[in-house]
């Protein structure tokens, strides 16, 4: 990125002042060696979203920022519905809630290593991963609307996992204002045979180990023990989500026009929050977030039974399940006025910290809730916790995982999938993927360095580190 | 700046060439460069072969279109008020069919009459061992979306897919 066109605040906050139809600054968190990695494009796409109506502050970009559609990936923004503030399907991204959870096993690294490829084959059996894959479950458009009102709650209901869970997921495990008539028949079908399945591309199941505790003290709140293995998650609304989008986007686009919206780019479409097409989207969107929440509780029962067979007695508890591609309703304080906003987050993490005690579990309220950032196969994932400060800076917002430095066609030029599984092999991290392009295309040497972005994060007070978690078995899907 | 979106005319130049000015293009097919996701591209002598060529690159982001045997036709039907926004419909309506059938196609045939739009997709179900499949797509999007005649008898028609 050229740097020339940024005003440096800090050494990892950077703005450039509201020029043209602009009616906010742009401000990227990072430092300067992630801001000239970054593509030019973040900032465009930066400015573009500040000429949005109704825009509060600033529009936001993080330090993983990289091209989206419309808004960039790593993207915050927020908007008041009474200032004409809009909502759109671009600033949420295809994958609606996608997310990562994180489930504690108490279980020591060294004794599942002894038994890692044991571990990985039965976790392999259990998980449906990959295109074309499909779970146990087929609901029936009526089933399905229960799951889109009801989220992790209907999940629980029908025997996966504990009620205790719910309170371990954002929301309680069931957003309010979800709509399934908001919802077409097409996607309602796309994921009638979807739920409890990890798609494919970026998504992951990943069993690791606990390598660094950065803060002890949340760490003992988060339950997190040096030498312990944890299982992350990361995945969305699947194919429910990704129809929901591709039709909202369609009809937002008409929609901007109608309402006199001027787009930098045709991604950017989006429909004010108080139009019939803003509270439609609203409801959809919504009922895509239960979806997700649904499907990760899911695959967590899943991942349990895998990790009974081999352990037995093992009970998976949930530490917490964030989503980094949403639009959620939150009181914010915008020149001194508490505000109700409507805060986009595509690819950004919710970063509450301990003064939001009213929306976090009980056990967190004193540290913060915990940050959930995956990291590509081959190198790390970090826990992280919320802090004040990301409430002060960016509408209590942090990063979401590395990123990709380069494209699935550039990877595939550079490794081959049986070279990277061999080679992660040597390394310790058994992968096991219906697809060996798919893991090429995922490979380790693709992404952006997670540490450096994580560093960036907390340097920026967006969020603290508390451990860093270091991958034994990854399911790619 | 805008290093990718340059890219990306690059490549419709290339496609467009210059050595065989009056010649109808052959139907092929390519892929273009974006960081996170991946630009599908069609060329043809008309904008209903430059429309299948898309579709072929489509189902190639997924996996190679010569390992899926052609022997299952759906229809398809889309209408849009531009060309640009009937690609976006007939991709996503491919995307549709290949999720909710677990499919694959690799022979497309497409008509084009004004707004509307009538094709034909035959393949066949996912075979994980024989595809391979590598990674579904989401959506078609309006990043770097695209259908024109660079020139008379060589049609291009190209976006981002999102995966």
């Amino acid at each position: 990125m050229d740097l020339s066109k940024l005003e440096r605040i800090s050494e990892t906050e950077w703005h450039v002042p509201p020029t043209g139809r602009m009616r906010v600054p742009a401000v990227i968190f990072a430092t300067e060696q992630l801001l000239k990695e970054m593509d030019d494009k973040v900032l465009e796409q930066a400015c573009g979203v500040a000429t949005l109506p109704g825009i509060q502050k600033a529009a936001f970009a993080m330090p993983d920022a990289h091209w989206g559609y419309g808004f960039p990936i790593g993207g915050v923004a927020a908007f008041d519905p009474d200032e004409g503030g809009v909502i759109s399907a671009g600033g949420v991204g295809f994958d609606i809630s996608c997310g990562v959870r994180t489930l504690l096993t108490g279980l020591k690294a060294k004794d599942v290593i002894a038994r890692q490829k044991e571990l990985a084959d039965t976790l392999f059996r259990w998980i449906p991963a990959g295109v074309g894959s499909t779970g146990n479950l087929h609901l029936s458009i009526k089933e399905l609307d229960e799951v889109l009102a009801n989220g992790a709650v209907w999940a629980v209901q029908r025997g996966y996992g504990t009620h205790a869970d719910l309170e371990r997921i954002e929301e309680h495990g069931r957003i309010e204002g979800a709509d399934p008539d908001c919802v077409s028949n097409q996607a309602k079908k796309r994921q009638q045979d979807e739920m409890g399945t990890l798609g494919s591309g970026n998504h992951y199941l990943e069993v690791q180990e606990i390598v660094e505790i950065y803060d002890e003290a949340i760490a003992k709140v988060y339950g997190l023990r040096l030498g312990e293995v944890v299982v992350s998650i990361h995945c969305g609304s699947r194919g429910l989500g990704h129809q929901i989008n591709t039709e909202y986007l369609k009809e937002m686009t008409a929609a901007a026009q109608q309402h006199g919206i001027h787009l930098p780019e045709r991604e950017l479409a989006c429909a004010p929050i108080k139009s019939s097409v803003g509270q439609r989207y609203l409801g959809a969107m919504r009922a895509a977030i239960n979806c997700a929440l649904a499907n990760r509780q899911i695959l967590s029962h899943l991942a349990g039974k895998a990790f009974a067979e081999i352990f037995p007695g093992t009970k998976l508890t949930l530490l917490y399940d964030v989503s980094h591609n949403t639009c959620k309703v939150e009181e914010h304080v915008v020149d001194g006025k508490r505000k109700r906003l409507f805060v986009h987050r595509k690819g950004a993490t919710r970063s509450y910290g301990p003064s939001r005690s009213a929306d976090l579990p009980p056990e967190f309220r004193a540290v913060g809730q915990p940050v959930l950032i995956g990291g590509s196969m081959g190198t790390c994932s970090y826990i992280l916790a919320g802090t004040d400060a990301a409430e002060q800076k960016a509408f209590a917002s942090a990063v979401h995982g590395a990123g990709r430095a380069l494209s699935r066609n550039q990877a595939l030029k550079q490794w081959q999938g049986r070279q990277v599984i061999d080679e992660l092999a040597s390394r310790g991290v058994l992968i096991r993927s219906p697809s060996v392009r798919g893991v090429a295309e995922e490979a380790p040497g693709a992404y952006k360095d997670v540490s450096a972005v994580v560093d960036a994060a907390e340097q920026a007070g967006l969020a603290r580190k508390v451990a860093r978690c270091k991958p034994i078995i990854c399911i790619k899907g | 700046m805008n290093e990718k979106s340059e890219n990306a005319k690059a490549c419709i130049g290339a496609a467009a060439g210059t050595d065989s000015v009056h010649r109808p293009a052959e139907p092929r097919w390519e892929h273009f460069e974006h960081k996170a996701d991946i630009g599908v591209r069609g060329i043809g002598p008309t904008m209903a072969a430059a429309f299948e060529q898309a579709a072929t690159a489509l189902v190639a982001v997924c996996t190679d279109p010569a390992r899926v045997r052609p022997v299952e036709e759906i229809r398809i039907q889309c209408e849009a008020p531009t060309p640009e926004l009937l690609l976006i419909d007939w991709l996503n309506a491919l995307i549709f069919e290949m999720a909710t059938r677990k499919m694959l196609f690799s022979r497309f045939k497409v008509q084009i009459h004004g707004a509307r739009l009538e094709g034909v997709a035959a393949g066949e179900p996912i075979d994980v061992a024989r595809h391979e499949p590598a990674v579904e797509v989401k959506g078609a999007t309006y990043a770097e979306l695209a259908v024109h005649e660079a020139r008379p008898g060589h049609w291009v028609a190209q976006c981002v897919v999102d995966v």
